[in-house]
């Protein structure tokens, strides 16, 4: 069972949809009492990293994503669900859920048009199961303003070029985040959350 | 490298993707969920749907077909048409769009913008601008102006200003339609998009012209646009998106 963490994102049905469409059974996960049992997660989001940030908060979603973290479920966190993965975000300056290593800063608007809109392919960083299957730099639909920075290229999974290059998909085998939307990605993006579905596996934790 | 996006436009009327043939008498072509599953099959980046439909009898219907493509598409789709408040945004983000396009509303009351970057993100805020030339004696343009109820009515504000405004005031990317070449077939406003990518900096979906291959590698290559909008030359079957993907990829042109 797959676990779509809603806490009034944007995108939330688009990925549901996407999912149901791939065969998996999937439930909503709307705040933190939830018991069902949950093979992987899914974070979607579309928006602003504070308000987003304030809603987990009371849903009270913040120490039901850590606690299921600490299990060993796997977590797949798409765009602003990817950015709230890492410490901390410019985005009205707040924390993030600190799960993985890192900052999420503006690009450039100097040089760039920001948001970076449209089509963009990533390049394939480690061989992630994430990516697997897929042709080198497949494309697949971005719409942001903020962009990863984790501290260790350790946790990155693809690159995309937008004047420099950056980290489109980060993350380890376990808590991983895509920065792209794979619900309006096509093909590409079905055949990614497809990844997920099928080779995200839970940690097994000694007691 | 970021792609250039072909984006089919799909009128819709009530609940069915039409055709207008010199902008009247609609002709059915089909089923707008369908119609949009096929041109995602093909390869188009996005989609815009225009929607036509005037009674408000009809509202229940528009919901229902916007249902219906967001079931069946998985690439970004927007919905332009009659858009005046922040509840018909959230009406049509609700039933499944992923964008929303306001035109003539927001010319009236420019706050519409802010109000629905604030609340919705300025990426699903996409502001339909309609212009026009205005010329010199010599014949040459000396600028164009914003026109709005489907180009029926001169705002008198000047394009440039207006684009620039709305990117401030939170639209997320502009969709301008040359009235003077729509339908023409003689190619997009090469001039005003070259003038309003410089100018404005959110991106810009040229439309309104395109009648053959060239002209779309034009309007990316001259005029800097960051999407191409296609109607006719698909909806005839006159062209389909891999013959026009191929055309621009021999130009250098990158796309999807």
């Amino acid at each position: 069972m797959i676990g779509i963490l809603d806490y009034g994102a944007g995108n939330m049905h688009s990925v549901e949809k996407a999912i149901k469409k791939l065969g998996y059974p999937s439930i909503r996960i709307e705040d933190g009492t939830c018991t069902e049992e949950i093979d992987q997660l899914i974070l979607p989001g579309v928006g602003h990293a504070e308000q987003a940030m304030i809603q987990l908060e009371e849903r009270g979603l913040i120490p039901y994503i850590q606690r299921k973290v600490e299990e060993g479920t796997p977590l797949l966190g798409i765009c602003l669900g990817m950015q709230l993965l890492l410490e901390k975000s410019d985005e009205g300056n707040t924390r993030g859920l600190g799960l993985l290593k890192g900052t999420v800063p503006y690009f450039d608007d100097t040089k760039l048009k920001v948001p970076h809109m449209g089509w963009n392919a990533v390049k394939d960083a480690k061989q992630h199961f994430l990516l697997k299957d897929l042709p080198e730099a497949s494309d697949f639909y971005f719409v942001h303003s903020y962009f990863a920075a984790p501290t260790s290229s350790v946790d990155i999974i693809g690159l995309t070029d937008y004047g420099d290059e950056f980290a489109s998909a980060i993350g380890n085998d376990y808590v991983m985040g895509v920065q792209f939307h794979p619900e309006k990605s096509g093909e590409a993006g079905l055949k990614l959350l497809d990844n997920f579905c099928r080779y995200a596996k839970k940690k097994v934790t000694s007691c | 490298m970021l792609k250039k996006r072909i984006v089919p436009a799909i009128d819709v009327l009530d609940d069915k993707a039409v055709k207008y043939v010199q902008f009247r008498n609609p002709t059915i072509i089909g089923d707008p969920a369908e119609l949009g599953r096929k041109y995602a099959e093909d390869g188009a980046d996005e989609l815009i749907y225009l929607d036509t439909t005037a009674s408000l009898k009809n509202q229940e219907l528009k919901y229902e077909w916007i249902r219906r493509v967001a079931e069946e598409v998985y690439i970004p789709f927007s919905v332009i048409g009659g858009v005046r408040t922040i509840d018909d945004f959230r009406l049509l983000l609700r039933a499944g769009a992923d964008k929303v396009g306001v035109n003539s509303a927001a010319v009236q009351r420019p706050e519409l913008l802010n109000e629905a970057a604030a609340i919705f993100g300025k990426q699903c805020v996409v502001l339909g601008l309609d212009a026009m030339p205005i010329m010199r004696e010599d014949g040459s343009i000396e600028r164009w102006e914003v026109y709005t109820h489907s180009g029926h009515e001169n705002s008198g504000r000047d394009v440039v200003e207006w684009a620039q405004e709305a990117a401030d005031r939170g639209a997320g990317e502009i969709i301008c339609t040359s009235i003077h070449k729509d339908g023409m077939k003689t190619g997009y406003d090469v001039e005003l998009i070259r003038l309003l990518s410089e100018k404005v900096s959110i991106p810009i979906i040229a439309s309104g012209g395109a009648g053959k291959l060239e002209h779309i590698s034009e309007v990316f290559i001259e005029a800097n646009a960051d999407a191409a909008l296609v109607a006719s030359m698909i909806h005839y079957g006159h062209y389909t998106i891999p013959e026009i993907k191929a055309h621009l990829r021999e130009y250098s042109i990158p796309v999807r």
